[in-house]
Formats: structure tokens, C-alpha cells, sequence
């Protein structure tokens, strides 16, 4: 009777197949909408669309943390940073290696189902890296933005291409580095080259046929309100590129997007004009893209101050009354807390070291004071932060992220003439280093050996109040970290750091509780899942996914 | 005082030319051979410092020494020899895509190879370069180098190896080493006292560090690793353990000029 019992586990086997077509394990907009209902599983790249990269499982305690153990190990086969972030469907992972690839991974054991490979054009140019940050899921689809400039729909279940989009022109040097946003029936993305002279913007495609549903330029256009802040035919390859996954308030119907630097970077003198929307927070309405309001950070900037931080939304009691808030880390040095119904300014205070300006005014306008030639400005190139993933934490109602201590640039500004597809920088910079010719900090770490040292900057993570924008607690790191972070509900933090080293620490307090070497530098956030019963903690150390759960 | 680590403390322009001959006589004819003509002009130097920071610095950073496994500004290529290996990697790309080809012009590229050939030197002070014979002696002898630093297997491991430093550094930072060490010293460099639990007190120099431990060769020329946390105490002094020399200008150039010609094996 061999034979028929075979082909009634055929029958079963079809069965579940048909069951899969019919909707069974799907992500409809209502489970992203609803996704604190459902924390054993990670959705968007930050988590839930308030973006606190908070997680409500509760198995992983500071009592029990000690006893994490390493389950399972997925080597990139692509040496670089890896800065993916990984999404976490009923117990399937999806993760994208550089420059363009999708896997989906078996989350208990590591094991691969199936591999994407993207092949990019000769062409596709970015700035900093070959990067990828992850892709979006909706119903059975899973999403990637491309080096050049393509928005990708993936079959989930078996890694088939089922549409590609030309999002940008790889010509003129546009590239998506970001994990989309999937919002109701649209996929959104933002494009990157902002050091290429493009014309940034954030597009919404129709999730089913890839289909451009809206397209918001970062730079208003001849005609449209703060155009007037560019002169000339600046605007035009103006940069605001937009690189960073934005957050969605469902109530009010709004998609928050951090616009990064104009170009050219560093000649400012070049752009007269606040230079709008960059280096700025925007608000668009999900269904049409209209933009509702706007905040800039840094005006005519010319520090490379992107404000391609994530947008993070805490609903919170704020000074005696009930508000919906943004908090904002941002790369210039100040952090930032306003309404997020219309942008208003709340509280901002420097967090490092800052001297390229003396303080905010009572909208949130900088005073600039920028410094003689030749002279170090705080902070430096890379920020007092930059992109990596912070977390707000509803417990303790603190903001955590990674900031950049004592950490200066020499800016040198020179004209630049824009020519399609080719860099547009506007002079340079140089680290501040304690002799000459000393080593300093650069973009990524290579090298196992920190031969700049802590006097060259290093990484403090900070523990931010939103009620007095002040520092709460901070712990620090030898060298500089470019790491994201994660909060639990049992009130653990995790994070990393360029020195390889995987840290849980105690999220009321800024104790450290348990850390191992892990080897590699972490540039990208932890998450968290649970699969039967276990709850897991990944994080990409160096070329290595590990992934931790307590032992037996 | 705190200096930039830029490109602006350096040799003059008309000198970097003839440095970088120099620099090339010294080492071996044969790669000089291959290596083409060397004698850039300070106008095309100048160029390629305004290209290298509109097209380069972003991935090779400020001083070329960003990108794994290369250091433009000390000579070091993974792939590259010849002038027309750099036009090749530069108008081509590679690293199997890391890095993109640029459509730069004849005059931009060679722009772009003098600069990197003059060690990313476009302006700064002057160096007098000596006789290599008399500053080896000097090394030896008066200067007292060789009582702590190491050069092709001989002396002491205590100090940093100089067999390549005339690869790695520029002549100016060679200079201002021994007139005003203090200045010059790279961080890593500093000197350490450790003492630990046990009460032994460790002399030494880091190799390297992090949030918790650090990695050290201790007086005794022994590789020591200690976790901070299990030390009694950990100062790093602000000082160099070597005074400013007491050579003349003279001999100073002179011991420059020999330390130009260790470029290693």
C-alpha cells in the first residue's frame, strides 16, 4: 500500500498549495496597520509604522538575557557593509544581500528556501557603498529598490520577478538604497544621489501592477510654494535625495519622510536660499502625495547634514498634555521633538558638540555661526547621527539612538559645475585628527585594528528624554557607531557598534547586562521574532547573520 | 593643538615633482622603469587634487586610504603599477563593480596620477632631504633611533618598525617627528602604563583598542591583551617617550633622506 500512501500525502501537499493561493499566511495592510497585535513578527523595516522598533515579546528579560545563545549563523557571500534589515513573516526571513539580491530564510534554522538576484546596469552609481537596507511585504508580494533605480515585486513564496519600475533615471545617477514602504495599496520609495546632482522625490506605486500611483519632488518646482528658496536653475540638480524608509500616521494619513542635503554638498554659497525641502522632514498625504507640511532642520546647508534620520512617532503625554509627537536625532547635532499634525516646533537642544551653530530660535530655525576657514566645525562630515534606526520605547518614554562624540570636520568649499550623472560635491573635507596625517575615522570600518583611536570620536549611546530634549543616560564606545537599536518590552536594549560587539543593556538604566564579540561591525539594528514559542534576536555583525535565543 | 589630518602641512608644489623622482631613484631602477615618467608638474598636481576631491575622496577619502587594501597616497594598489594600470582602473572601474569607471579626460587623468604619485602633496613647507649614507649613521649612532625602533630585523620592537616608513609617510611628517615629536605622534602611538590587579606594572605602546579591552607590546617586547575592566589603572600619556631631537638641521636631513629610502621588502 506504499504507493497510495504516497499519493495521499500528494493530495495533502496540493491541498496546502491551493490553500497558500487562497490567501493562507498573507500580509494584508491591515496586519502592517495592526502590527503591535502581532509581535512575534517583524513587518516593516522599523518594526510597525510608528518606526519605535519596539517589540512587546516579552521571553528575553534582563534576569535571562545572560543565557543567549547562538542558534544559527547566514554568511553574505558579498564582502561590504551589510545594512540590511531583516522582515520576519511566520517564521520566513527576508533579508537582501549587496548589492541586489533577496533571500528568504528559514528563521529557526537559517536554512535558505530561495535566492533573488538583481542585475544591476554597468552604470548604477552611488555614493557610499553598494548598499541595500531590506525590502517591504504586502499580500504575497515582497519589494526592493535597486542601485539602479528599479523598484522590484518578488513572488514570496517562490522568488519569482512578477513586475519591475523604473523608479529613477540610472543615467543621471538616481538609485534606491532604502527599504520600501508599503502603505494600504502602494508601495513607497525614495531615491538616493544626493551627491550626484539629481532632483530628489518620493514615489508611490500601485503594490499589484507597479504602476506610478504619485510622485512628490523634494524640490519644489517653478510656481509651487518655496521654490523661491533657490535661485537660478538650482533647483534642478538641486539633490534632497530621500534614503531612509519614512513612518505613516494612519489617523491622519500621513507618510514622514526625512529629505537629505542639496547639492552641491559643501558650497553652500554656490545655492543661496534655505534651499527647500532639504535636509528637512516632510509630510505627505498617503493616497495623493500632496505635501501637508514641512520642517527644515538645516538651511542652506553645507555640512552634508542629511536629515535622513527615521522619522519616529511616540503618542505621549507631553508637558501635562496629550500629544502626537516626532522625535528626531538629527545628523547636524540637534534633537528635535514636534507635533507631527503639522509640524510644529516643540523643543530642540544640542546632544553633541555644536558650533556651527549657537543655538535654535523659537520656531526651530538654527543661528548659524559657521567657522573661519580652515577651522573645525562639530559635528563633522557623518554627523552627530546619521540613517541608523533609533527606538522610542512606550515603557520607559525615552529615545534611544547612536550618536557621534567629539568628532569634527575641515570643510573646504570650491564651485562645482553640474554635469549629468557625474559627482557634485563642491570641494571637501578632512577629519580632525590630533596629529598630522593620523588616521581617522572614515565611511565603514575595515580594518580589526583601531589605529585612530577614541581621539578621533567615538560613539556614545544616548538615552534622550523628549520632555526636556535632554540627555538621560549614555554609554559609550572606544570607536564610533554606526548601529541601530532595538527595545523590548521587558525593558532591554540592544544594539552594537563598529567593534563587533553585541550589547544588551538595561534600558532604564544605560547598564550594560550582556555583550559578545561578534567580530564584525554592526551597522544596522537588531530585531526580534518568535517562532513555536521561542523568541529570536538577529543582528548582521561583519558578513554574518546571527541569530540568538536562549538556551534549553 | 589640533591639526587636520588634510593635505595642506606638506611640500611645496614645485618640490613634490622633484620628490617624487627622488622618492622613485630610491627605490629599485627596475620598477622605476615601469613606472614611466615620473616628472608631474605642480599645475597638473594641483588639477588632481581638484579632481580627486570632486571624483575620488568620497570612496578613497580625503587621504586615500579609505578603501580596504589601498593607499593611494602611500603607493599602495591592490592591482595597480603603472601610471596606464591607474588610467586603466580609474577610466575602466573595477573590483568587480565596487568601483565604477569615470569618464574622465586625457588631462584630468593625468591630473589624477600626479597627484597620487606626489603623495597628495600640492603645498606646505619645505623639506631639506640629506645624504641618505650620513643619516643612516646618525640613526644609528648620535640620533639614538636605533635604540628603540627596528629597521629590516634589526633593533628593538618597542617602537613602531620603520622598515616602510619612507613609503607611508611624506617627508614633512618624517621632519616633524624628530624636531617636534609631541606634535607629530600618532595616537595609537602614545605611550601606556597599565597596572594590574596582580600589581605588575606594564611600559608599553598599543596596537589596539576597544570599548573593553586592549591589545599592547609591553617593554619586553611581549604581546599583552588586558580586559579594562580587570586593571587597577590605564593612563595614556599625552607625550612621546622621545624628546625633540638635538641633531643639527643638517643631520636632520640627512636622517630624513635615509629614512625616504626604507620602502620596505
Amino acid at each position: 500500500m506504499k504507493s497510495l500512501s504516497s499519493k495521499v500525502k500528494f493530495l495533502v501537499f496540493m491541498a496546502s498549495l491551493s490553500l497558500a493561493t487562497n490567501g493562507y499566511g498573507q500580509v494584508p495592510y491591515e496586519r502592517i496597520l495592526n502590527a503591535h497585535d502581532e509581535p512575534h513578527n517583524w513587518l516593516t523595516y522599523n518594526g510597525g509604522y510608528l518606526s519605535q522598533r519596539h517589540s512587546l515579546l516579552d521571553q528575553i528579560t534582563k534576569d535571562n538575557v545572560e543565557n543567549l545563545e547562538l542558534k544559527w549563523v547566514l554568511q553574505n557571500q558579498v564582502f561590504g557593509a551589510w545594512q540590511s534589515n531583516p522582515i520576519i513573516v511566520d517564521g520566513i526571513m527576508y533579508v537582501t544581500e549587496r548589492p541586489n539580491s533577496v533571500m528568504a530564510v528559514d528563521a529557526v534554522t537559517g536554512r535558505v528556501f530561495w535566492k533573488y538576484r538583481h542585475q544591476n546596469a554597468d552604470n548604477a552609481l552611488v555614493c557610499c557603498g553598494a548598499n541595500n537596507r531590506g525590502v517591504a511585504v504586502l499580500d504575497d508580494k515582497v519589494y526592493m529598490g535597486t542601485l539602479d533605480a528599479n523598484l522590484l515585486a518578488l513572488d514570496r513564496i517562490n522568488g519569482q520577478l512578477l513586475w519591475k519600475t523604473e523608479v529613477g533615471d540610472v543615467n543621471l545617477a538616481y538609485s534606491v538604497t532604502m527599504a520600501p514602504l508599503a502603505v494600504k495599496d502602494k508601495i513607497m520609495v525614495g531615491v538616493g544621489g544626493g551627491e550626484f546632482g539629481i532632483r530628489g522625490y518620493v514615489a508611490a506605486y500601485d503594490a499589484e501592477t507597479g504602476e506610478e500611483a504619485w510622485k512628490t519632488y523634494t524640490i519644489p518646482g517653478p510656481g509651487e510654494p518655496g521654490h523661491d528658496s533657490w535661485e537660478g536653475d538650482d533647483w534642478e540638480h538641486g539633490g534632497a535625495p530621500v534614503w531612509i524608509t519614512g513612518s505613516f500616521d494612519p489617523e491622519l494619513n500621513l507618510t514622514y519622510w526625512g529629505v537629505g542635503n542639496p547639492g552641491p554638498d559643501w558650497n553652500a554659497g554656490q545655492r543661496p536660499g534655505d534651499n527647500l525641502y532639504s535636509d528637512s522632514v516632510i509630510a505627505l498625504n498617503a493616497d495623493t502625495g500632496e505635501l501637508t507640511w514641512h520642517f527644515q532642520f538645516t538651511p542652506n546647508d553645507g555640512y552634508d547634514y542629511d536629515a535622513v534620520q527615521v522619522p519616529v512617532l511616540a503618542d505621549m503625554d507631553w508637558r501635562g498634555e496629550a500629544r502626537k509627537l516626532m522625535l528626531w536625532a538629527n545628523r547636524n547635532g540637534y534633537f528635535y521633538v514636534l507635533d507631527r499634525t503639522d509640524g510644529e516646533f516643540l523643543e530642540g537642544k544640542p546632544y553633541v558638540r555644536v558650533n556651527w551653530s549657537s543655538g535654535l530660535d523659537e520656531n526651530g530655525r538654527p543661528i548659524p555661526t559657521p567657522q573661519p576657514e580652515g577651522m573645525p566645525t562639530y559635528p563633522g562630515n557623518q554627523g552627530g547621527t546619521n540613517w541608523y534606526p533609533p527606538s522610542f520605547s512606550p515603557n520607559t518614554e525615552l529615545f534611544y539612538f547612536s550618536a557621534w562624540e567629539n568628532y569634527a570636520t575641515i570643510y573646504r568649499a570650491e564651485e562645482s559645475e553640474y554635469v549629468p550623472g557625474r559627482a557634485f560635491l563642491g570641494g571637501g573635507f578632512s577629519v580632525l585628527a590630533p596629529s598630522p596625517g593620523a588616521p581617522t575615522i572614515g565611511i565603514g570600518r575595515t580594518n580589526p585594528i583601531n589605529n585612530w583611536t577614541d581621539e578621533v570620536g567615538y560613539a556614545s549611546l544616548k538615552a534622550m528624554d523628549p520632555q526636556t530634549g535632554e540627555e538621560v543616560w549614555s554609554y559609550n564606545q572606544f570607536d564610533v557607531s554606526d548601529s541601530g537599536m532595538l527595545t523590548t518590552t521587558t525593558n532591554l536594549l540592544f544594539t552594537g557598534g563598529r567593534e563587533g560587539y553585541f550589547h544588551a543593556i538595561d534600558a532604564e538604566t544605560g547598564e550594560l547586562i550582556w555583550n559578545v564579540a561578534l567580530g564584525g561591525q554592526i551597522v544596522m539594528a537588531p530585531v526580534t521574532y518568535m517562532v513555536d514559542g521561542v523568541q529570536y534576536i538577529s543582528v548582521i555583525s561583519g558578513n554574518s547573520l546571527s541569530t540568538f535565543a536562549l538556551g534549553e | 593643538m589640533k591639526f587636520s589630518t588634510s593635505y595642506s602641512l606638506l611640500v611645496p608644489g614645485s618640490l613634490a615633482s622633484i620628490l617624487a623622482l627622488f622618492l622613485l631613484l630610491a627605490g629599485s631602477l627596475s620598477s622605476a622603469q615601469e613606472l614611466g615618467d615620473h616628472t608631474y608638474s605642480t599645475e597638473a598636481i594641483e588639477r588632481g587634487s581638484r579632481i580627486y576631491s570632486r571624483e575620488c575622496a568620497l570612496c578613497h577619502g580625503p587621504q586615500g586610504d579609505i578603501v580596504d587594501g589601498v593607499n593611494l597616497r602611500a603607493g599602495i594598489f591592490k592591482n595597480v603599477r603603472s601610471d596606464d594600470d591607474i588610467r586603466r582602473v580609474v577610466t575602466q572601474g573595477a573590483g568587480q563593480g565596487l568601483m565604477p569607471g569615470f569618464g574622465l579626460s586625457a588631462n584630468e587623468l593625468d591630473g589624477i596620477i600626479a597627484y597620487i604619485r606626489a603623495g597628495f602633496d600640492p603645498e606646505g613647507v619645505a623639506v631639506r632631504i640629506g645624504d641618505p649614507i650620513r643619516g643612516q649613521e646618525l640613526f644609528l649612532g648620535e640620533g639614538q633611533c636605533a635604540d628603540c625602533h627596528r629597521v629590516n630585523g634589526n633593533g628593538p620592537r618597542t617602537a613602531p618598525d620603520l622598515s616602510e616608513i619612507g613609503a607611508i609617510r611624506t617627508p614633512a611628517s618624517l621632519q616633524r617627528n624628530l624636531l617636534d615629536p609631541a606634535a607629530a605622534i600618532l595616537p595609537i602611538n602614545r605611550p601606556i602604563r597599565i597596572v594590574t590587579r596582580e600589581e605588575e606594572t606594564v611600559i608599553g605602546r598599543r596596537l589596539n583598542e576597544d570599548t573593553y579591552t586592549v591589545q599592547v607590546i609591553d617593554s619586553n617586547e611581549r604581546l599583552r591583551s588586558f580586559i579594562k575592566s580587570d586593571l587597577v589603572s590605564y593612563e595614556i600619556s599625552m607625550l612621546p617617550s622621545k624628546a625633540p631631537t638635538t641633531l643639527s638641521s643638517d643631520e636632520v636631513a640627512d636622517v630624513v633622506g635615509y629614512l625616504l629610502t626604507l620602502r620596505g621588502q
